[in-house]
């Protein structure tokens, strides 16, 4: 195999979403972890599911399918946490299911399709044509950029 | 004396380092006689000390540094080379230097002994260009052994290190009095306990990095206490006792670790304040009380600027010229008074001036120039707001911007920074008499003491600091107490109207409630009692849990955007809990409005809304002879009473009641608005708003109290009948907002000009 073809990595942590295969460049996932329990951050945006405790470090989860416009998990289905570094801390996105780290040529590469549906193509970076499947690469930046204008409306009063 | 103390003990602990460095070099000097930098460190070292002894007026040490430094100078040029009767005598000089310093900080003064030959050996060598081969026999002590190092690597001076501040306690063994008895008493032992000994130079990292583990440990007893209250065991539940006292007094030993007094920065302020004074050409007198008033190092870091900052402009802007001073009655010497003291887990600064104060009509013009406030805005606008607004991002009042200050940069950096560390800052100022501003700052910003409550099945912890009390309503006196005028709920907690606001409702939680079991237990209502800036509310929760000692931890920065938090920490179970930022609640719930706390709008997003002429205000609504609706800022309301007619009696001609022992007027608004009509005349019980105005109580007799609202302000229209400030549509009803000084000053005159007089 080609070992190092490019500076950008090449290996991929990949993950389920639905019927969907996802991939975040290995460099920048801290670790894979099970279920943790969670507390909620009222008043936030749909997609921040909550707080974990990441041995005394205080990590927000972030539902992936809720960032991807995918319909939510059913309730008894526990999703895991796929940790992963950004500039500003840890942050973890929920999956459904974590899958191998894949090395892929960069040959397989193409930029996401013009007719993706726009919340998407915001996330994915581009998608790489993989023996039978296509897996969609996630920039992490963009999935964990959850913008002021997004939050719950502040001034809303019940 | 006591200012000298500090120099004088930094001096020489820098010194005793450098010394020990010194002993090194010049060892290593006598194996490489031509390394040039180690020959420039010893140059640059005595230097140091010729220079700061020199300053401090240490005259016999200066002498023998002096020539010690014009011998290492021509070494370091190369006009001399190193010879072992230079290295003796240079090291004679260190010890001579040495012994020196430890007699200054035993008497204060460099002492008596005569180190004339030692200069003379100096000189001859420095006249001689090392000549002198047979010097080490003049040497007055054999070869001094280079004293095995404390600290093999001293630290360069210059590296960003912290001083262990002294404590106070641990500075006394430089104050003259308890050395000089110490000394008497144990002789040769005082060397054990100098200065040099006693402290250390502690890198703040290492501080920072104690303070976080410290704080895991807090964590983890508190875990561990858990445990405790479900076991049974003795011996553990002994050890648990101990390990808590061990934690909590670990704990404060580490944060004293960080506390430095405040005079550390205020020690820069005579100076500045001197210098300013006589470029403006004023006169100033600086006061300072509760010097050694201790803060968080990171704290004191924080609000160095800003202090700094707030007593340059109270120098430039609010303390008059001699001139106007004394045409105003004042003495020509303008004082400014710095105070420092704790209050509540708190520690209040305040930097009082009696200047000029602040014109309030020129800050209202400018800030409506600057399009801060609308016209309408600064008519409605106490004196308090105005002088807050001097905060205002892009306010300047100084009519000529000086070098000093008035970039108009000034005093909403000087707020956001405190806001930073989360201190509040208010300014009084009374126009002609002068201008208090006070700050607020927390003690430390690691660890709080909080109290955690459930809501909606979560817990959530409320800084201490903001808590005023609890109330726990069981079922008969829920009912009874908490009034719902119209759906807005408010408590009378000794007779005072306590806004309420749910907790579950404001952060859209699903009460739990357990439909099942309709026990009293159920039907309690658990409140909270809280201070949001001057306002008290009562936040209604599920339940009360217990305080705790929490370790703050900042959330992301996708969260930081819900004012409603101010963090977020583990609780003894692992779990995470929200910290409650009792200012955005407040603000949220209405219970504050926004420009109440930033003075003015500070917000993007609020400005729009202030352009658009709309405020959110909480109203007392009332109703005034037949149907008619009106409204008071619920701000302006002291308590609301009801008195009997018959307790109204009559002085002057005007009618006043008794009230808690004093004389009340009383304010028909029926007569007053609605002559005809008056409806109350044949009552037997009358609703009065007790209305507070420069500390006198007035009662406004109205027809029915109907409802606290929270309102989106907009005047229609600006009302030219007296005794209104306009009219709004409220609850889909036309209401008058009514102008209560405007009603009492027309009433009762008499109440304004004897508080005018007073």
């Amino acid at each position: 195999m080609k070992e190092s073809t490019l500076e950008q990595g090449t290996q991929y942590c990949t993950f389920h979403l639905g019927d969907l295969l996802l991939g975040v460049d290995v460099q920048c996932v801290q670790e894979v972890i099970r279920f943790q329990e969670m507390t909620p951050v009222p008043l936030a945006q749909e997609a921040v599911r909550g707080l974990i405790n990441l041995r005394g470090q205080i990590v927000t989860a972030i539902d992936l399918r809720c960032q991807l416009s995918l319909p939510m998990r059913e309730a008894k289905k526990l999703p895991m946490n796929v940790v992963i570094r950004t500039g500003d801390g840890a942050v973890s996105l929920l999956v459904d299911e974590i899958g191998d780290v894949i090395e892929v040529d960069e040959e397989s590469f193409e930029p996401p399709p013009e007719t993706i549906s726009e919340t998407t193509r915001e996330c994915v970076r581009g998608i790489h044509k993989l023996d039978g499947r296509l897996m969609l690469v996630l920039d992490p930046v963009a999935v964990t950029a959850i913008s002021a204008s997004e939050a719950a409306p502040a001034e809303a009063r019940s | 004396m006591s200012d000298m103390n500090e120099v004088v003990s930094e001096f020489l602990i820098e010194s005793h380092e450098n010394l020990d460095r010194l002993d090194n070099d010049l060892l290593v000097l006598e194996e490489t006689p031509d390394d040039a930098e180690v020959l420039a460190s010893i140059f640059r070292t005595i230097h140091t000390i010729k220079g700061t002894c020199g300053f401090l007026g240490f005259s016999s040490l200066e002498s023998v540094t002096h020539v010690g430094e014009n011998l290492l100078g021509k070494l370091r040029d190369g006009a001399m080379s190193l010879s072992d009767a230079i290295t003796d005598a240079l090291l004679h000089m260190v010890d001579a230097v040495r012994e020196m310093l430890s007699q200054i900080e035993e008497s204060g003064e460099d002492g008596g002994q005569d180190y004339s030959d030692l200069v003379a050996q100096l000189t001859r060598l420095l006249e001689s260009d090392g000549a002198v081969e047979s010097a080490a026999g003049t040497a007055p002590e054999p070869a001094p052994e280079p004293a095995p190092q404390t600290e093999p690597e001293a630290e360069p001076a210059d590296e960003p290190v912290a001083e262990a501040e002294p404590s106070p306690e641990a500075s006394t063994p430089v104050a003259p009095t308890p050395v000089q008895e110490q000394s008497e008493a144990t002789g040769a032992d005082h060397k054990q306990r100098s200065v040099a000994d006693s402290k250390l130079r502690v890198d703040v990292e290492q501080l920072d990095k104690l303070m976080t583990l410290v704080g895991e440990l807090v964590l983890a007893r508190n875990q561990i206490l858990q445990f405790h209250d479900v076991s049974e065991d003795t011996g553990f539940s002994a050890t648990t006792q101990r390990l808590n006292l061990i934690t909590t007094e670990l704990q404060e030993g580490v944060m004293k670790t960080r506390m430095q007094p405040i005079g550390t920065i205020w020690n820069k302020l005579p100076r500045v304040v001197r210098d300013l004074a006589k470029s403006c050409g004023k006169k100033m007198r600086l006061e300072m009380e509760g010097k050694d008033t201790d803060l968080d190092k990171t704290i004191l870091e924080a609000i160095k600027d800003p202090l700094t900052h707030i007593v340059r402009n109270s120098v430039d802007h609010g303390i008059e010229d001699p001139e106007t001073r004394v045409a105003n009655g004042k003495s020509p010497e303008g004082i400014l008074i710095l105070r420092a003291f704790h209050e509540g887990g708190q520690v209040n600064i305040e930097i009082i001036d009696d200047g000029g104060g602040i014109k309030a009509e020129r800050v209202k013009n400018k800030a409506i120039e600057r399009g801060i406030i609308t016209r309408d805005q600064a008519a409605r606008m106490s004196e308090h707001e105005v002088a807050n607004l001097v905060f205002a991002p892009g306010f300047s009042t100084a009519e000529k911007v000086t070098n000093v200050s008035g970039r108009g940069v000034g005093m909403d950096v000087v707020r956001t920074n405190i806001e930073k560390i989360g201190g509040t800052v208010d300014m009084q100022s009374k126009e002609g008499e002068g201008t208090s501003l006070r700050i607020k700052i927390p003690l430390t910003l690691a660890i709080i003491p909080a109290l955690v409550i459930t809501s909606g099945g979560e817990r959530f912890a409320i800084p201490q600091v903001n808590l005023l009390e609890l109330v726990r309503l069981d079922g008969e006196s829920k009912s009874s107490r908490i009034e719902y005028i119209h759906g807005t709920p408010v408590y009378r907690l000794r007779g005072n109207l306590l806004p309420l606001v749910y907790l579950n409702e404001q952060l859209n939680l699903d009460p739990v409630t357990s439909d099942d079991e309709d026990t009293e237990e159920d039907n309690a209502v658990n409140m909270v009692v809280l201070q949001a800036d001057d306002q008290a509310f009562g936040l209604v929760v599920d339940d009360i849990n217990d305080t705790e000692e929490i370790v703050v931890k900042p959330l992301d920065k996708t969260l930081k955007e819900l004012d409603v938090y101010a963090g977020a920490t583990i609780m003894g179970d692992g779990r995470i809990a929200l910290i409650l930022d009792v200012l955005g609640i407040s603000q949220r719930s209405g219970v504050l409005k926004r420009g109440q706390t930033d003075g003015v709008s500070i917000h993007e997003d609020e400005e729009v809304r202030v352009g658009s002429g709309a405020t959110t205000q909480t109203l007392l609504l009332f109703t005034c002879g037949q149907d008619r609706r009106m409204a008071i800022p619920l701000s302006a309301v002291a308590r609301l009473e009801e008195i009997k007619s018959e307790g109204i009696e009559k002085a002057g001609g005007k009618e006043v009641t008794q009230y808690r022992g004093e004389i009340m007027p009383l304010v028909r608004l029926s007569s007053f608005f609605c002559s005809g009509e008056a409806d109350d005349e044949g009552k037997q019980v009358m609703e009065v708003v007790v209305y507070q105005h420069e500390g006198r109580s007035v009662g406004l007799i109205v027809g029915a109290i109907v409802d606290i609202v929270e309102a989106e302000l907009s005047v229609r229209s600006n009302s030219t009948s007296s005794g209104l400030l306009g009219a709004a549509v409220i609850d889909g009803r036309v209401t008058d907002l009514l102008d209560a000084p405007g009603v009492i000053a027309s009433v009762i005159p008499e109440l304004f000009t004897e508080s005018a007089l007073a």
